[in-house]
């Protein structure tokens, strides 16, 4: 009861203007696109208490779902190719504010996206996950991970309202600084503050098998198709979010820095690959925010992937 | 000739003899000539530590984060008034040979604890596997690897290491007085913890892993 609560103080407080900021015409924009930064902490939607699931039948349901985001390794090498877990980059299990969570897209979804130039479900939202950010094959829309997967958020929405932007949807949007980005600086960084969790050169950290700490390029990382891989983007989810219970302590010009010397190093290929690099990008990424495929880097053509 | 020599050598010299196959070893149970006191005095031969006066376990710690603390003892840059003068008379030979002794000290298991795993009831349980987000804090586990079993030489094993020491350098760090860890990232999440957090998660990760 008590995220109903908090609910009702927040629609009653700030509906109208908060939530309207990038819905015009009550469409919520692409999913995407990062929306700007609106949220305070007091007024965001609260979803329902992990020890809530319920036992039944729909409850195993849910925690078969949570399941497979924070241990998405579990499906490894059938439907995923890299190192990385859902919850990586959607911290708390899917719960944190301004960390893409859950609530926040299952009730944006269906939404016209750019990137497939067509409405899209919530469903098929989650199969681009697969195929870009884990690497791997998306499994089937009537598939037992699909449907777990689907069912953990929907429960995680709980009371949210249904087709409006929630203030901590997705990734902040941290507007590029006036004097642009440097790798260079990126590099400096990304030495000081990144490089002991996630390794000198972008490696993560393995307990055993598995990542403790992921790695951020090379192969295992996500590929040059997802969303993570355009410097805005990876930049707004920084600022807000890293390093691990230090969110908002980069400036934003250090986010961006650090982005661009994370996003400057190869990784798997796009997987909507065709004929070369030039005619991807002219394809796929030169009008996806800002990144560096199929850009030359001292001297290096970026975007060539990695088997 | 050679024959009574070195019998007289050892004769004189057979324990330090016998212990210079492994330095480590040596120091461990004698210390040294430069004043350092045997290590084993306060944290056994086994590494098991002592859970009633606060010493630290350190079997099984990785041999490079129980480096860096003696460094920074010796540096100043972690202070402890016992340890800082042990540790200024080990050499950074003796302290690369005590940390590796006692990380090869045998330790049971981390159990497989992290996300994965339900929703426990116990609060230092719920700490230790799912965090405390609404203040910042991720679980223990993200950092120190699943089970606490440690990741890496930044970020030491927990299962197993005595609760009276874990509370200790939460509150140490909490205070300011501990500051040596990387990005100040152990001195943020101590600072958002209450006391029944600190004393719910080092009884927690105290009861894990042990034989």
């Amino acid at each position: 009861m008590h995220h109903r609560y908090v609910l009702s103080a927040l629609l009653g407080l700030s509906l109208g203007p908060a939530f309207a900021a990038d819905a015009p015409g009550g469409a919520i924009a692409d999913q995407s696109e990062p929306h700007k930064r609106v949220a305070p902490a007091t007024e965001r939607f609260e979803p329902p208490a992990e020890a809530s699931i319920s036992k039944d039948a729909f409850g195993q349901m849910v925690e078969r779902g949570r399941q497979l985001f924070v241990n998405t390794q579990s499906l490894r090498g059938q439907y995923v190719g890299n190192g990385l877990n859902c919850a990586n980059c959607h911290l708390d299990q899917g719960r944190q504010p301004h960390s893409a969570p859950l609530w926040g897209a299952w009730t944006a979804y269906p939404a016209f996206r750019k990137k497939t130039g067509e409405v899209s479900t919530f469903i098929e939202r989650i199969q681009g996950c697969f195929m870009y950010s884990m690497n791997g094959k998306a499994p089937a829309a009537d598939s037992e991970e699909l449907k777990a997967l689907s069912t953990y958020a929907y429960w995680l929405a709980k009371g949210a309202p249904t087709g409006i932007d929630l203030p901590g949807r997705l990734y902040p949007a941290l507007p590029k600084p006036k004097g642009g980005f440097d790798i260079a600086r990126g590099k400096a960084v990304y030495a000081e503050h990144c490089a002991v969790c996630h390794g000198a050169s972008g490696e993560g950290q393995k307990q055993g098998e598995h990542y403790a700490f992921p790695p951020l390029w090379g192969r295992d990382s996500y590929n040059w198709g997802a969303g993570m891989h355009r410097v805005n983007t990876a930049a707004g989810f920084i600022q807000a979010n890293m390093p691990l219970g230090q969110g908002g302590t980069l400036s934003e010009q250090q986010a961006w820095d650090v982005a661009a010397f994370v996003n400057s190093h190869e990784r798997p290929q796009d997987p909507r690959f065709t004929v070369d690099i030039e005619t991807t990008r002219q394809k796929f990424h030169a009008n996806d925010g800002v990144n560096f495929y199929g850009q030359t880097l001292d001297g290096v053509l970026i975007g060539q992937g990695i088997d | 000739m050679n024959r009574l020599v070195l019998i007289a050598f050892a004769a004189i010299a057979g324990p330090l003899a016998h212990a210079g196959e492994d330095p480590g070893k040596q120091l461990v149970q004698q210390g040294n000539a430069q004043g350092a006191l045997a290590c084993a005095t306060c944290h056994g031969v086994d590494g098991a530590g002592n859970a009633a006066a606060g010493f630290p376990r350190l079997a099984g710690l990785d041999a490079g984060y129980i480096a860096r603390q003696l460094q920074d003892f010796h540096a100043g840059t972690r202070v402890q008034p016992v340890m800082a003068p042990i540790a200024k008379a080990l050499n950074p030979d003796e302290i690369q040979a005590v940390a590796a002794y006692y990380a090869a000290q045998p330790l049971a298991p981390a159990p497989a604890l992290d996300r994965s795993s339900p929703l426990p009831q116990d609060p230092g349980a719920q700490l230790a596997l799912r965090g405390d987000w609404s203040k910042g804090v991720p679980e223990c586990t993200r950092c120190h690897g699943a089970g606490g079993a440690g990741v890496g030489s930044q970020f030491p094993r927990l299962a197993g290491q005595h609760a009276s020491y874990i509370a200790t350098q939460l509150k140490s760090w909490r205070d300011g007085s501990r500051h040596n860890d990387p990005g100040k990232l152990m001195e943020t999440v101590a600072k958002n913890l209450d006391d029944a957090q600190i004393d719910a998660v080092s009884h927690y990760f105290a009861g894990l892993g042990q034989p």
